[in-house]
This record gives structure tokens, sequence and C-alpha cells, in this order.
């Protein structure tokens, strides 16, 4: 089940890998995406440490790890098409695959209807 | 401090802009997209609430040699129906701000000055008016302010002007109306393309701003946010206040020398201006070309592990795919194709001196 981060981040846990992203609320804030310096991997990250940066045309935004772990993949295609994280969020515009160090963080995490409560507070 | 709303306020909320702070006004940042936004002013046209900029009229028998004495531009020059862009200095020659002037006649002169700024302008103005025979007024209130800008601009504006548009040339303007509307009109524009930008009564605002909409419909006009004002000004280089030129910056160091009249015998900074150019300039405003990351303001400027400057403005370019930025560095770091590198989140990106602008759209020459 995909959960979210206070910070914005999705994360969906399959096995012992995560996949990381911005929410579709995120991107929709940010506007549009020119440039995700994605972050490299084999690096270890900690859960609300930054993991990387998204920038629009207008600023750039700190994405932040919403689980800690080993960074075992990042999403290319962002390299060519940034803007993929305006089309498709949270599907095709995944950051990165983290493998977790500790599974039992994404019970910390919001679900749909809680995160969507956030971002509708925000805004 | 509640935020200060345009007349038009209402009118961006319906269209479900997004709305942010600029200058201590509510304004909208885009509307669907800022790229989006950014292409149909290069592409068509694009309709700008400008509102929040600041308008100082100067009135008088001193208008044009007091005006003369407050900014580096010359308007003794300008005959009746013209404007300069020029930098207002302070006696040290850094910059109070930048602004257009259109001389009315010999006794009135218009200022257009930054929103953010037109406070601290007027009374700065206020000031250095002692001693001579003007009448200096904020009328900002007095003014809505409309930026319609494209290579579709005229063709379009014309449909509903009861003045004859293609007799307002570059940088000059005229006063008639525009669907109705009593209007200060001039051929002047913050985007690189050929526009137009019109002053009237905040009362006719809506409808105003509802026309051009309507009749540009059919040719593809837009609502454009200060988000793609920003790109498109930054793809022409022209200046921002407070990014590219402030009170630290000359108008020598970024290289606004043509704006820059020394053959005046007085204005505020022009001592130190002459000084700059006769012992050359330790820094300078240049256009980079950067690989691997975007800058932004703030960001820094080095030549192998020294610091030469920093970064005024920067972002990828809509127009060009590329990422650009403006930045001040040191005098020797400045020529064309110089390599260097800018700290981007503590990474270098290598990066290179390139020409500006960077851009040239539609925009007239005088």
């Amino acid at each position: 089940m995909k959960k979210y981060s206070k910070t914005h981040e999705w994360a969906e846990l399959n096995g012992k890998i995560a996949t990381i992203g911005i929410s579709d609320h995120a991107q929709d804030q940010l506007g549009d995406v020119v440039y995700v310096n994605l972050p490299t991997v084999g690096k270890t990250v900690k859960a609300g440490e930054m993991l990387c940066s998204i920038e629009s045309v207008k600023s750039a935004s700190d994405v932040y790890a919403p689980v800690s772990g080993k960074i075992v993949e990042v999403n290319k295609n962002l390299e060519t098409t940034p803007e993929t994280v305006n089309k498709s969020a949270e599907k095709d515009g995944w950051i990165a695959k983290i493998e977790v160090s500790n599974p039992k963080e994404m019970d910390s995490l919001l679900d749909k209807a809680g995160y969507d409560k956030i971002a509708s507070e925000k805004h | 401090m509640e935020l200060k709303k345009t007349p038009l306020w209402s009118e961006h909320e319906r269209l479900g802009a997004k709305l942010v702070e600029f200058g201590g006004w509510e304004m909208p940042l885009q509307y669907t997209s800022i790229i989006e936004e950014h292409k149909v002013v290069r592409e068509k046209a694009g309709l700008f609430d400008v509102s929040h900029m600041g308008e100082i009229l100067v009135e008088g028998a001193d208008a044009v040699t007091f005006t003369d004495r407050l900014i580096t531009n010359s308007v003794s020059k300008l005959k009746n129906g013209e404007i300069c862009y020029s930098p207002m200095c302070y006696k040290n020659a850094t910059i109070v701000d930048d602004l257009l002037a259109y001389k009315f006649s010999d006794i009135k002169v218009f200022l257009v000055v930054n929103a953010s700024n037109t406070g601290k302008d007027y009374e700065w103005i206020k000031e250095q008016s002692r001693g001579y025979r003007v009448n200096v007024t904020d009328v900002s209130k007095d003014y809505a302010q409309l930026a319609f800008q494209g290579p579709l601009s005229e063709k379009i504006l014309k449909k509903v002007a009861g003045i004859d548009l293609s007799k307002i040339s570059f940088y000059s303007f005229t006063t008639g109306q525009i669907n109705g509307i009593n209007c200060i009109v001039s051929r002047t524009g913050y985007t690189g393309e050929d526009g137009f930008e019109m002053y009237f009564d905040p009362a006719a605002a809506v409808a105003l701003w509802r026309k051009i909409l309507e009749i540009g419909s059919e040719y593809g006009v837009k609502p454009c946010g200060l988000g793609a004002r920003d790109t498109l000004r930054f793809e022409a280089c022209y200046m921002l206040y407070g990014n590219d030129i402030d009170d630290t910056t000359t108008p020598l160091e970024a290289g606004l020398g043509w704006t820059v009249d020394l053959t005046k015998p007085e204005f505020n900074g022009k001592e130190i201006l002459v000084e700059q150019k006769e012992k050359g300039l330790k820094k300078r405003l240049r256009g980079i070309e950067i690989n691997g990351g975007i800058a932004r303001h703030g960001y820094e400027i080095f030549a192998g592990d020294k610091k030469i400057g920093h970064i005024t403005s920067g972002t990828k370019s809509p127009t060009l795919n590329k990422a650009l930025a403006l930045g001040y560095v040191e005098t020797e770091y400045s020529k064309i194709d110089t390599g260097l590198s800018v700290d981007v989140h503590g990474k270098l990106a290598e990066g290179k001196v390139i020409k500006t602008p960077f851009y040239r759209g539609s925009v007239k020459s005088k």
C-alpha cells in the first residue's frame, strides 16, 4: 500500500524495496518540473533526511526520504523527461528505490486519506 | 501585514490562478503552467495584470531638469511622447530602483517603478526634489496596468483600439481609448516580444481584461502570471530589481552603460560612474550556461577553488531548453567562453560565460 509523508513524498513497499516519489499534490504545488537532481545509487539515507532536489521553473525544492535504507535504483528517465513528475507523480514519475533497513517505518507514514487531509489543509 | 490586491484579484481567483506574495501584493504566479504561458507570449500573445507596479508623477517647471538629476538616463533628450528606461541611483551610484520615464511635456514626467519599491522610491524622489520647482505625487492607486505582450499583440489589440497602434513606435506612448477606456498606451514590455502596456482607471480593469481575453481567444491568447513574466524577462536579460540589480550594484557593473548619459552635467552617482568607467570595473554581470544543474539567485560562482562571484537569476530557459543564469563575476573572468563552475546544492556544476541576451523575440528596436 502506498503511504505518504507529511513532507509530501510517497513510498510503496514491495518486499524489501520501497519505491519513492513526490505526491501529486506536491507536483501541482511545484509547477513545471524542469530538472531532477537524482540521488546517488549506493548511498544510504535516514528517514527525514534530504534525498534529492527537484527544480521547477521557479525554484528548487528538497525531497526527503520517507524511509531509511540504501538507494538501489534511481529513475534515469527523469534525466531526459523531468516533466514526467508532473504528468505521473505517483507512478511513472517515481524518483528512487530504497532497500529499507526498517520496514516498520512504513507504519508511521500516513495513508492516502490522512495525507489528503493534510494536503488540503495546507492549501 | 495584509497583502495588497489589484483590481483584477477576483478575476485571477475566478480563473484558478495560483496566487503568491510578491512585493507586498497577492499576485497570480501562474494560471495553468509557467512554461505554457511563456510559450503563448513567445508565439502568440499573453495578457498580464501588472497593476502592482507603482506610478509617480513629477510635475512643475523643473520636471525635466529634476528628473535628469534623479536618474542616469536623459529625459531632456526625449521628445514629448517618448520613454526611456533608466536606473535611479544613490549618490554612490548603487541602484535605488529601475524605472520607465514617460515624458508628457517639459512640465510632466510620469515614472513607472517596481511595486516593492514604490514607497521607498517616493520618499527618495520627494527628498531629492527639495529646491526644485516640482510636485512629486504617488499616483499608483489611480492606475491599473495591463501588459499585452507577444508577436500578435498589435494585430489583436487593434480590434478594440480607438488609436492607431502602428504609430506608436518602440519606447513611445500616446493617450487614447482602448475599448472605450481612456488609457496611456506605450509600446514597451518586459518579455523580449513586441507588445503594449496600458495604464488606466482601476474601475475599468475588469472590463478591459475580459475584453482582451475575449477577442484574443481565437488567436490563443491566455492570461499569464508573474512566473512567465520572470522567465520571459530572464531570457531577454532584462534586469529584475532585488535579483540582478540592487543597492550593492551600479548600472555599469550590470551592463546598463547604455542607460547612463555621462554627458549630463550632473546626476546622482555620476562621479562614481565616471571613476568606474576610467578605472575599470571589478565585477560585471554576465550570462552563464550551466551543465548538470540549475543555478539560482545567491549561488556561488568559482574559477577552480576561487570564489569569483554569485548568481543573480537562473532557471531552465523554456525557449532554449538550457540551464542559464545571470551572475556577477570578477572582470578577469567575464570574457565570453570563460569556463567556471557554480555550487549547486554542494556540487560544482560546470558552466561558461555566454553572450546576452539569451533570446531576442519580436521586440522592436528604436
